[in-house]
């Protein structure tokens, strides 16, 4: 009884551990030791008449990276099918990132360092951006959730749209007094699509035609109907501003999946090209 | 009528009657009708100038209901459900047609002389000369009051006559008994009255009431009408405010008016100056009644309210049975003989059905000081066994609630899962299975006969009712339940007999939310145990509390200052309404003295926390802060509800990336619904509460359940089995929300049709429009009660965990998560 809750206990501290750190940078070190055995043999070894895929060598490396590619792509799979049993997609997650850096030496020592325009580089070429965009998730995971979870506080992604919706009906009476110039100004800013906006506004977080800032840019204050709708238009900015930031931390933390996800799917087509070729002229 | 009397030395005396009734409720004119028919000459005294007055006080337009359906009546007048009006119309036609001898207006003050020569002294003076008494004065005269300051305010009142007579006004109905209630549904029946009602139960049930008042009475709580407050009391009364103890601290709302309705006492005063004795001290004890409802003193009897049984139908079949008796038919059985012998007919041993009574009444220790007729209302609703030795009457895991109790032979309790050998006994005449009745957990062990047994199953209601209706009963479990827990949680070899005198002095104490059970630096030596709620422990640093540590139920505290004898080293509260076992200080420090090994036991469990309080002592200036936000997140997370959790989704917002992952897992784990909702939920020093059930040390959405569809599972999940009606009590009762009505989307074509042929929906919960579009024509499927199951069942566990990506989701229990191994983590 005692040593089942002890156990319980450990496990739960164990899974109080990011994907980085996960089991105690399992894979972290498995993955290193991985590399350093490769470059040892790679350094002893004697490939005659020179190194590269069609030595033993070659085709160990090459075997095992396209291995560790099929396996790391299956974590698409392993993410979404929702099967029983005792795996936990934060160990895969974690091996996922220590492997797939592997591959940087893995796949290099397999080249032997030859490379051409041919099919074969651009396979490894496509594998460095699936990689260089991966590294790249793995610093947006590690340094954007808090900012995140800071910007949105206790409200939801909802409820942050509902707020600029619920000033735009406060806009919408508030705004009847105004002059035709004015009104059009509001009309303006409501009308604008809140997070419309090219990729890099989206991602940048900038929206210079922000219509919103042209109107209270634009409507003096000059009477008191005019300045409730100021009071209005920039309590819809600071909305409008969160909501922002919010989509542009979910685009960071997400959009590097478009190159990611795309790059992988282009990877396996130049691979296969790469491996029936390497076969046909064998 | 008014009585023939003849003076006789300056005072009015009246004919001999052979019976007097006194009291004209349904029971003494059932008895007045059923006389009258026989011919048997008799009076009614009644105290008011019409015929029962109880329901005549109904208040107007009431429907008045006729239960227990299954109960054939026999009475001098015909009865059946119905407005309070039309069925005083019938009873006045009824005592009219049959030729009652009713006096109006006479008032008893007291009783002289033997059976056969009874005298019968009234307010005004007038002598009734009785072979024979009936006493049939129920107990509404008698109502349970206001104890709280402020309960004797003028807009404090125990009746409602007519609920059409305020309008806008905010009241308080206090007390959830069917009178309660009924007055409530009564006060909102109109919209345009405006009344806003709120009515308050001490209890989280409402086993005192008819299930269709509550079922009313949920619907319109429902529907907005009113508001219901469960675990809620009364603290004060102000002139236009009322203070309530809520499970979470006290809360003051507007109030204008205060319908008390906590039920009624016998007026045992005037009852035993009659010289009628009681069943025991308590001010709800019922007169000790032989199975002829004869009193103590020979010649009277005592039917109705005052005997116990509040139902009118009981009522009218007790005056019909008192005349059969009192007119010499000794072998009259009671209406419910039938259903009794058909359920006794079973038993082995070929008793009658008095005397399988008789045996349960004698044997049985909770029963003994219930009345016959407690006994036979108890026995209609529970089911009687038989086992063979050996035979198993539950086992360990198995959902049960029912409470057992042994008329014949012993039991075996199985203490360890593995060896089914090792196993203690329980005596014939205790209960078994009082652990899943009062903290709703499944058996904790397998119980078997040892040797043959005869025994008793009270289903949870009954048993609910009978505890909340006899206090001799709720005493008689609550010793047993002591003990158990005693043996329990000291263990090491201790003997009922060790801890006799523990439980003789144990008390009971109810502990608001907030309030502090244990003051750093008191003198006090008590020890308690928490049977219920939870507490946190604080220190004084440098003049600001400190969150030490989080203690839930089923653990003792104070034994430090006890052992030590020193001050109490730390502060103890209440972190929500909890409920405790005061065990005196010097009884324990006997036990500890005669137990060395129960000393040894409680010196290595001190150790850790002295351990603790040292390392919070030798590094307060090191991390002051790093202590203050440890405080602090303590606190935020008891705000949410982590006092009553036993296991909680927790997200870290540091490795949060919001992908909904988990949603996504949890949907495709049951039917396709999700059971939290990820984003919702308060956040503090990033840390996340999710939308998500907590699975409460004591359920709130359990408390109310008309199927009893929701169970604990054997890890201690709180799940919702497939016999959920979708009455939506659960989800009203949740405080966090967390359960929502839901219908069973359609099937989605499988994840690799998805990726490869973008067939169906993808992961996850499929839009409401999806559903619409695909469901099977013609098929409505209901809607029913969704929540956590902590993936009961499903291999590897919660898939909230398993799915998250980044190690964000975690599921906690707070005591493992509230400790201050955390601190010296986060400190470094």
């Amino acid at each position: 009884m005692a040593r089942a809750a002890d156990q319980i206990k450990a496990r739960r501290a164990a899974l109080h551990e990011g994907f980085l750190r996960h089991a105690g940078f399992r894979w972290l070190k498995a993955s290193a030791a991985l590399c350093l055995v490769l470059l040892v043999i790679y350094a002893l070894a004697d490939f005659r008449p020179r190194a590269g895929g069609s030595t033993w060598y070659g085709y160990a490396t090459g075997t095992l990276g396209a291995g560790l590619i099929l396996w790391l792509t299956a974590l698409g799979i392993r993410k979404r099918a929702m099967t029983p049993g005792a795996w936990s997609l934060k160990a895969w997650t974690s091996a996922h990132v220590y492997l797939g850096l592997s591959l940087v030496i893995v796949a290099t020592l397999h080249t032997g360092f030859r490379f051409g325009w041919n099919v074969h580089t651009l396979a490894y070429a496509l594998m460095m951006l699936v990689i260089v965009s991966g590294i790249f998730g793995v610093i947006a995971y590690a340094r954007l959730p808090t900012a995140l979870s800071a910007n949105r506080g206790d409200t939801t992604e909802p409820q942050m749209i509902e707020a600029v919706h619920a000033i735009d009906r406060q806009l919408e009476l508030a705004a009847q007094p105004l002059s035709r110039n004015q009104t059009d100004l509001v009309i303006a800013a409501m009308a604008q699509d809140p997070f419309g906006g090219s990729i890099v506004a989206r991602l940048s977080g900038h929206y210079p035609r922000c219509a919103t800032r042209t109107a209270i840019e634009e409507i003096a204050a000059a009477s008191a109907e005019a300045e409730k709708v100021e009071v209005l238009l920039i309590r819809r900015e600071a909305a409008l501003i969160r909501l922002r930031r919010h989509l542009r931390l979910r685009g960071l933390l997400e959009g590097w999946l478009w190159v990611h996800v795309p790059a992988t799917v282009a990877l396996l087509a130049a691979l296969t090209a790469h491996v029936i070729a390497e076969f046909y002229y064998w | 009528m008014v009585m023939p009397c003849r003076a006789v030395k300056g005072v009015w005396v009246t004919e001999r009657f052979r019976l007097a009734i006194i009291g004209s409720g349904p029971a003494g004119l059932s008895a007045a009708c059923h006389a009258a028919r026989l011919g048997l000459s008799h009076v009614l005294l009644e105290k008011s100038d019409h015929l029962s007055d109880t329901i005549f006080k109904y208040q107007k337009g009431k429907h008045v209901m006729a239960t227990p359906s299954a109960l054939v009546l026999r009475a001098g007048m015909a009865f059946d459900a119905g407005k309070r009006e039309g069925i005083l119309g019938g009873w006045d036609a009824a005592a009219a047609e049959c030729g009652v001898k009713v006096q109006y207006n006479a008032e008893v003050t007291g009783i002289d002389g033997n059976k056969d020569e009874f005298t019968i002294k009234l307010k005004n003076g007038i002598q009734v000369i009785a072979e024979r008494i009936v006493f049939a004065i129920g107990t509404q005269g008698n109502p349970n009051l206001m104890q709280c300051p402020g309960g004797d305010l003028p807009h404090v009142q125990y009746q409602l006559n007519d609920p059409a007579e305020y309008v806008d006004e905010h009241i308080t109905v206090v007390g959830a008994g069917d009178a309660g209630i009924e007055n409530a549904l009564g006060l909102v029946a109109d919209p345009a009255q405006g009344n806003k009602v709120t009515i308050i139960n001490r209890d989280d049930n409402f086993a005192r009431s008819k299930p269709a008042n509550v079922m009313l009475l949920q619907d319109a709580a429902a529907a907005g009408k009113l508001t219901i407050r469960t675990e809620t009391t009364t603290a004060e009364v102000r002139s236009d405010e009322i203070v309530f103890d809520t499970r979470d601290g006290q809360e003051t709302v507007r109030c204008d008016r205060i319908i008390a309705r906590m039920g009624a006492a016998p007026p045992r005063k005037f009852i035993e100056s009659c010289g009628i004795a009681f069943s025991g001290p308590d001010r709800e004890a019922f007169p000790v009644l032989s199975a002829q409802f004869e009193t103590s003193r020979a010649g009277i009897h005592v039917i109705g309210a005052l005997a116990g049984y509040p139902l009118i139908k009981h009522c009218m079949n007790q005056g019909f049975d008192v005349v059969e008796f009192i007119n010499g038919n000794d072998s009259l059985k009671p209406a419910d003989e039938p259903i009794l012998a058909g359920k006794f007919a079973a038993l082995p041993g070929d008793r009658s059905v008095d005397q399988w009574l008789d045996l349960f009444q004698t044997e049985i220790e909770i029963f003994r000081e219930l009345s016959a007729l407690q006994l036979r209302e108890l026995m209609l609703d529970s089911t009687v066994h038989a086992y063979a030795p050996g035979e198993v009457l539950f086992r360990r895991n198995e959902p049960g609630a029912s409470l057992f109790s042994l008329a014949e032979g012993s039991v075996l309790v199985e203490i360890d899962a593995k060896d089914a050998s090792r196993t203690v006994p329980i005596q014939q005449g205790s209960i078994v299975g009082e652990v899943g009745l009062i903290s709703g957990r499944p058996r904790g062990s397998t119980v078997r006969a040892d040797g043959p047994v005869i025994a008793v199953e009270l289903p949870r209601a009954a048993a609910l009712k009978l505890i909340a209706t006899a206090p001799t009963v709720a005493r008689a479990i609550n010793r047993i339940a002591i003990e158990r827990q005693l043996l329990q949680i000291f263990g090491s070899g201790l003997t009922p007999a060790d801890v006799a005198e523990l439980v003789d002095a144990a008390t009971l104490e109810d502990k608001r939310a907030g309030e502090v059970v244990l003051a750093e630096g008191d003198l006090g030596k008590d020890v308690y145990i928490i049977r219920r709620g939870s507490m946190v422990v604080e220190k004084a640093l440098a003049g600001r509390q400190v969150f030490l540590s989080y203690v839930p139920a089923g653990s003792y505290i104070g034994e430090m200052a006890l052992i030590d004898d020193a001050p109490r080293s730390a502060t103890v509260k209440a972190a929500i309404r909890s409920e405790v076992i005061r065990l005196p200080g010097e009884a324990f420090a006997r036990l500890l003295a005669r137990k060395p090994d129960l000393l040894k036991k409680a010196e290595g469990d001190m150790a850790a926390r002295r351990a603790l309080n040292q390392f919070i002592e030798s590094r307060k200036e090191d991390f002051s802060g790093a202590v203050d936000l440890y405080s602090e997140t303590a606190q935020f997370l008891l705000d949410n509800g982590l006092g009553e959790a036993t296991d909680v989704l927790l997200i870290d917002e540091t490795l949060c990336v919001g992908c909904d992952n988990c949603e996504k897992a949890c949907a495709d784990s049951h039917d396709g619904l999700s059971r939290l909702d990820r984003e919702a939920g308060r956040t503090y020093a990033r840390l996340h509460v999710p939308t998500s059930c907590r699975h409460c040390e004591h359920p709130h959405c359990m408390a109310d359940c008309p199927p009893n569809a929701i169970k604990r599972g054997a890890d201690g999940e709180v799940v919702i089995d497939d016999t959920c009606i979708g009455c939506g009590n659960c989800e009203r009762n949740c405080p966090y929300g967390v359960i929502r009505m839901d219908s069973k989307p359609p099937p989605k074509p499988s994840l690799l049709e998805w990726m490869f042929f973008g067939r169906g929906p993808g992961p996850g919960e499929p839009s409401k429009g999806w559903r619409k579009k695909n469901a099977a024509p013609g098929v409505e499927s209901p809607k029913k009660a969704i929540k956590c199951d902590m993936c009961s069942g499903i291999d590897g566990g919660p898939a909230c965990v398993r799915a998250c990506p980044t190690g964000a989701a975690i599921r906690v229990s707070p005591e493992q998560f509230l400790s201050v191994a955390r601190l010296a983590e986060d400190a470094g």
